[in-house]
């Protein structure tokens, strides 16, 4: 630090020594206060504080009550309330007060009623809604303090439905002649742009304006709001980066005037806050960087002087320098600054060091070596924070030769470590180090034991899944794997005959499964069988194993029990939990008990073969399909998924627990209570009225009543029973490159002879020394230089075996997957070699469908809906981009793949811009001269259907026509109705609008394509395809106003709760009305708080409105439209959206 | 920024400034954690800490601690030039501040922190800007309280 800032610190504590007059001497004696505060001094317990606090709050009660207090002695009030609520005691009663005094008091009155509400309340706290008046009128206010109270209040917290009443007069204050204004101007925007952007996307220009202001003052308040548009979309602002550069090189160079300096750097704030929106812009554009690099240069070589803020400068410089595109040079100068950072013998900055080494050694891991002894001393430092940072630090430069001894590091500190945040991280990092570079089975064992025992429940549940997989999964040998197994199961027995008490439970329960799966591999199973069995037993009787352990241990004896010694001990443990009082536990008491008496089944279920095989689980229960069938057939209700039933009895109460919340006078007086008692769905808040017009309720009751209940299951089951659906998701993955699959083993060739690093430095004492070798053993030498990105070159021992060829594992529908995805690819790269060619074959193959007739992976789990002659064949395709989200509009523009290229070359000009869906084949035919192919393109006032005819024979077709017969939809030709002829090996396309009539969740299109090969002998083969309801839909843009205005005129409504998406830092409402836009193209007009309001139309049709409000974990949305069928469908579809999100 | 916190070495919170809305029984959890993992470290240690997934800057200066958590992208060390600054701006306001200074007075040491930080990032960098707004609206002060008991004086 700073000789500067030691002086400081040096001469405080004199000043700051307790003597009672210093301060208190200000304060009149009388004041209330002071007495207040001297009270509480004087007191000893806790509960004395208590007593006396809630005798000065009810003072301060009675006195804020009090007709005849004047604004100063509530001025005086509200500090005693502040204070009270600084020692953490509520004083509520004042809050309203505070406000009142804000509005009413004098200048200084008001002073302190502006801090007391900033501190007294949260923006999103209702009573600040009585404040917009009283900043409004400050605002206005000639008095220029009033004007900074007011910007001072409204940059800390106002409501954000409020912000358009004074948006307008925030704005003018921009071009205030006092600079303070404009400042405070400026930050009263950046925190409108923080809780509403939409709302201050108009001014953008007038920041710029901001940003040219001739105070350096109201520049550098400018500089918070790019750096948050930079940071949101650097594209959009690289035309500032000259500026930015300018204004960088004019402050280094000293050109601010001085009362910016701080500790003579000219303007460090400034300073820091331009290298940042520097590194945003520079980050992987060359062009940009190479703008920049001088004057970067220039900031490290200025920042020399040893002050805590030049370093800071320094920091950050670094930090830009390794954002931006790299260059060498300058690299090597920061590399340089970082060492200092490290060898600093002040601890901050040896901190700051490790941090930038960990954020760098990503690019290049050699970085790390000079700093070896460093590294090592801070590892055994006493800071715990310090420790911490060097883990992180050496995590990033693991490989091969030295996880070992990292990890041990690692697990030494868990072991001290006591803080839950960085143990589970910590926990996680170790669980990836040892997948990744494990040298050998049994360390992998112990060290994972480690993770478990020291993780403890808390840790990411992903961490013992990832383990029992790899156990179950295997790699590349049997005997590997085999060995692994044993190793565990040996590791575990030896564990359960020790003390159990300390392990976590989910250690028990993974230790359960393993046993039961992987015992009979230990030599001693066959003559002493009962071993191990006799240890669960143990374990399952003891008091600290949860009952979802039990559950995992009563598992574990089920697969067992095989010998007659372990069923004998089976059928004691099954009369034990016979009559537990866990359902759970007792179910499988009794299949126990079942199992132990029936030697035959015993046979089947626990043959020593069975367990190499893998069991089918038909999860559809497919098996089933008739009686369901039949069920329907005789008139039984339809299958509802629980979250429904759940819904509707609670509508059936009718009577809503829910606090109502505020409403608009509309809705109060035209809501009659039978209205709300009738209404199926019983509204939870009355914030918008659902009965404007009389009848509203009772249309929606019909309406909604019996679409609904089809809706969320047709899916699922229709009156034919089962619909195909698994068919679905395995095509869906076809066209996926195999990116899952990992790299070969083959790509990483690690030199095994880089023991001896040369180690810089003071001579460290021996072990040290060992200690840096086995730690650096194998960094950085071998990637000499990596400027960009990490390369990934990882030996990794616990490859995966690529699925489909296991015999263990790996389900069919994950064997088909892997070798339809490798038949996919395959065909890419002939494509790419022959794009030219045409023909049906290659269409095929890019599609990623063998061809058509003898689909091998159609497995058509029940009756087929006998609607479509086209068969199975027809059926897939359109699932395929129905289903998945690969083919969903807002993935548009969907890249063009290699494999698509054929066919969407032909799309004709005028749609190849827009949004379009992926190819899907249509129409198998008899004919296999004949293929179809179709595409959705999405324009903004239609969907156009592109239909494909590619003729794969030699011969020419006549007169090709396609014929589309649809109730619910109206397709009309755009271009292509009629075709004279389509010449061999080639393509014809045919573009429809399509508009769907009536709103329905999907619907089939069936048509007939009709063609002659022959001149005068007709043929036609007959296709179909599947439209949704989400290729129809369109934003509607709306105001909020008119949002409002429709609201109340629509007559049917639909309420439901969806579930939340919670993703990164966005709140949940955000994130899931985001989901919902992308995926279903809605338009979201406004979010106010936990509630937002989302806009939709039918194409050429009618619209629907959503109001969604976030209640506790799940979202209320209601639906209205002026057609009934329209919000059922289109909530199924967001259920839909939000289950695949 | 996300807040700020001044504690006494007793543990006794002095001054508090959130920047992100939370909830009340948050703050006070955050506070009471904070406060003991900061009052455990010894003084050699590092002034920063990893803490939740913020970071955490902290600096004692006599017999209060200074505490700013910050976000995971800002700069630790002008954090810790923002605190110093703070308190440069205190003691030339009170004139060799002390911590009953900041008992007594916390309204002062909001009103300071308000024309230095804005909604958690730095306003005003100036010391000499800082001060002058707060001696204009202190100005007001006296000025009202003269005019006052004149007028009181007037009317008896």
């Amino acid at each position: 630090m700073s000789d500067v800032v030691e002086k400081t610190l040096s001469a405080l504590p004199s000043l700051l020594s307790l003597d009672s007059n210093a301060g208190a001497g200000k304060l009149s004696s009388t004041s209330k206060l002071g007495n207040l505060i001297r009270g509480i001094t004087e007191l000893t317990s806790k509960h004395d504080e208590e007593k006396l606090i809630k005798k000065e709050l009810a003072a301060i009660k009675e006195q804020v009550a009090s007709p005849n207090t004047t604004m100063r002695q509530m001025k005086e009030i509200m500090v005693r309330a502040i204070y009270c609520e600084m020692l953490g005691y509520q004083a509520s009663v004042s809050y309203i007060h505070a406000i009142k005094l804000a509005q009413q008091g004098s200048v200084l009155e008001k002073r302190l009623g502006y801090l007391a509400v900033s501190l007294f309340l949260n923006e999103s706290d209702e009573f600040l809604l009585l404040l917009v008046n009283t900043v409004l009128k400050d605002l206005q206010s000639t008095n220029l303090n009033e004007v900074c109270m007011a910007l001072t209040a409204v940059s800390q917290m106002f409501p954000k439905d409020m912000i358009p009443a004074i948006l307008p007069i925030v704005e003018e204050k921009l071009t205030h002649p006092k600079e303070v204004i404009r400042r405070k101007a400026v930050l009263a925007l950046y925190k409108f742009y923080l809780i509403a952007p939409n709302q201050v996307q108009h001014i953008h220009s007038k920041f710029r304006k901001a940003l040219c202001d001739k105070d350096p003052g109201v520049m550098t308040a400018s500089l918070h709001i790019y750096l948050q548009l930079v940071k949101e979309s650097p594209e959009s602002y690289k035309d500032l980066t000259v500026s930015f550069v300018t204004i960088l090189r004019q402050v280094v160079g000293g050109k601010l005037p001085m009362d910016f300096n701080y500790h003579s750097v000219p303007a460090p704030w400034l300073q820091i806050q331009l290298l940042r929106i520097l590194a945003y812009l520079g980050k992987e554009d060359q062009g940009t960087s190479e703008m920049m690099y001088d004057v970067l240069e220039e900031s490290l070589r200025r920042a020399e002087m040893n002050h805590n803020i030049t370093y800071a400068i320094l920091y950050e410089c670094v930090k830009s320098i390794y954002t931006v595109y790299p260059k060498a040079e300058l690299l090597e100068k920061a590399a340089k600054c970082i060492g200092n950072f490290v060898l600093s013998p002040k601890i901050n900055l040896k901190y700051l060091g490790l941090k930038a080494l960990t954020y760098v050694v990503a690019q290049d891991p050699n970085l790390a070596l000079p700093h070896q002894m460093t590294i090592i001393e801070c590892l055994d430092h006493s800071d715990i924070i310090i420790k911490r940072a060097t883990l992180e630090l050496l995590f990033r430069i693991t490989n091969a030769q030295n996880v070992t001894v990292i990890v041990e590091k690692m697990l030494e500190f868990l072991r001290q470590s006591s803080n839950d945040y960085s143990t589970v991280d910590l926990v996680g990092k170790v669980a990836e180090l040892a997948e990744k570079y494990s040298p050998d089975n049994g360390w992998f064992v112990q060290t994972m034991n480690s993770v478990f025992s020291l993780g403890g429940d808390r840790m990411q549940p992903d961490i013992p899944n990832n383990f029992l997989r790899l156990l179950a999964e295997g790699f590349d040998s049997v005997e590997e794997d085999r060995q692994l197994r044993l190793f565990a199961v040996d590791s575990y027995v030896l564990l359960l005959q020790g003390e159990t008490a300390s392990l976590p439970q989910c250690f028990l329960q993974v230790i359960s499964w393993v046993l039961g799966e992987y015992a009979h591999l230990r030599p001693d199973q066959a003559s002493d069988p009962g071993k191990v069995m006799r240890l669960l037993t143990r374990l399952l009787d003891q008091r600290h194993a949860s009952a979802q352990t039990r559950r995992w241990i009563l598992s574990a004896l089920t697969k067992l029990c095989s010998s007659p010694v372990s069923i004998a001990l089976a059928r004691d443990v099954g009369e034990r939990y016979f009559g537990s009082l866990d359902t759970v536990l007792r179910q499988r008491a009794h299949e126990l008990m079942i199992l132990s008496q029936d030697a035959g089944l015993r046979g089947r279920v626990l043959s020593a073969e069975g367990r190499l095989e893998h069991v089918e689980v038909d999860s559809s229960l497919s098996f089933l399909d008739g009686h369901v069938s039949e069920a329907l057939a005789a008139g039984a209700a339809p299958y509802k998924p629980p979250h429904q039933r759940q819904e509707e009895l609670a509508h059936e109460k009718a009577l809503s627990l829910e606090p109502y919340g505020l409403s608009l006078p509309v809705s109060l007086s035209t809501c009659s209570i039978t209205d709300r008692l009738t209404d199926r769905q019983s509204p939870t808040r009355l914030s918008i009225s659902s009965s404007v017009s009389g009848n509203s309720t009772e249309l929606s009751l019909k309406g909604g009543s019996t679409t609904l209940k089809l809706d969320g299951v047709k899916r699922v089951w229709g009156k034919e029973g089962y619909l195909v659906q698994q068919p679905k998701e395995v095509v869906e993955e076809t066209p996926l490159p195999p990116t899952e699959l990992p790299s070969p083993l083959g790509s990483f060739q690690s030199p095994v002879s880089q023991t001896q690093t040369a180690s810089p430095g003071p001579e460290p004492d021996q072990e040290r020394q060992q200690l840096a070798s086995s730690l650096f053993v194998g960094v950085g030498t071998h990637h000499s230089v990596c400027l960009m990105g990490r390369t990934e070159a990882a030996p990794q021992r616990f490859r995966r075996k690529p699925k489909g060829t296991g015999s263990s594992s790996g389900t069919s529908e994950h064997s088909s997957n892997s070798s339809h995805s490798s038949s996919g690819t395959a065909a890419g790269n002939t494509l790419d070699s022959t794009t030219a060619a045409t023909g049906q074959q290659i269409s095929q193959h890019a599609l990623g469908h063998p061809p058509v007739n003898g689909n091998p992976i159609v497995e058509t789990p029940g009756p087929l809906p006998p609607v479509r002659d086209g068969g199975v064949a027809a059926e897939i395709p359109t699932g395929h981009t129905d289903s998945g989200t690969l083919a969903d509009p807002n993935e548009d523009p969907v890249p063009v793949r290699p494999r698509d290229l054929p066919l969407i070359s032909h799309l004709p000009a005028e749609l190849s811009g827009l949004a379009r869906s992926k190819l899907t084949t249509l129409c198998p035919g008899p004919d296999p001269g004949l293929a179809l192919s179709s595409c959705r393109v999405y324009k903004e006032d239609a969907l156009v259907l592109v239909v494909f005819v590619s003729n794969n024979s030699d011969s020419t077709l006549h007169r090709v026509a396609l014929r589309f017969t649809s109730k619910q939809l109206e397709v009309s030709c755009v271009s292509g109705d009629l075709v004279e002829e389509v010449k061999g090996h080639s393509v014809a396309t045919c573009q429809y609008a399509v508009v769907m009539m009536r709103a329905s969740v999907d619907v089939e299109l069936a048509g007939l394509v009709s063609y002659q090969r022959v001149p005068g002998q007709p043929r036609a083969t007959p296709f179909s395809l599947r439209l949704s309801l989400k290729h129809f839909i369109r934003p509607l843009t709306v105001s909020t106003g008119e949002y409002g205005k429709m609201w109340l005129s629509f007559s049917h409504d639909v309420k439901q709760n969806l579930r939340l998406i919670t993703a990164g830092d966005q709140s949940p409402l955000t994130a899931t009305l985001d989901t919902l836009r992308d995926r279903l193209h809605l338009h979201v007009v406004d979010i106010i708080g936990s509630e937002g309001i989302v806009a939709c139309r039918l194409l050429r049709g009618q619209p629907c409105l959503l109001h969604c409000r976030v209640h506790a974990d799940s979202l209320a949305v209601w639906l209205r439209s002026p057609i009934p069928e329209f919000p059922d469908s289109l909530l199924y579809h967001c259920q839909k959206a939000l289950a695949e999100a | 920024m996300q807040f700020m916190l001044l504690f006494s070495r007793q543990g006794k919170l002095r001054l508090q400034k959130w920047y992100v809305p939370q909830a009340d029984k948050e703050k006070k959890k955050i506070t009471r954690e904070l406060v003991q993992t900061v009052l455990a470290r010894k003084p050699k240690m590092c002034s920063f800490l990893e803490w939740r997934d913020l970071k955490v800057v902290y600096k004692r200066y006599a017999s209060l601690y200074f505490c700013c958590a910050i976000e995971d992208q800002d700069n630790e060390l002008i954090t810790l030039e923002i605190i110093h600054r703070y308190v440069e701006l205190l003691d030339k306001y009170f004139g060799s501040v002390c911590e009953l200074d900041i008992i007594f007075n916390f309204e002062k040491a909001y009103f300071i922190l308000d024309e230095f930080l804005l909604g958690g990032e730095a306003q005003e960098t100036s010391k000499k800007n800082v001060l002058k707004a707060i001696e204009q609206a202190d100005l007001l002060q006296e000025s009202e309280t003269t005019f006052a008991s004149s007028c009181v004086k007037l009317i008896l």
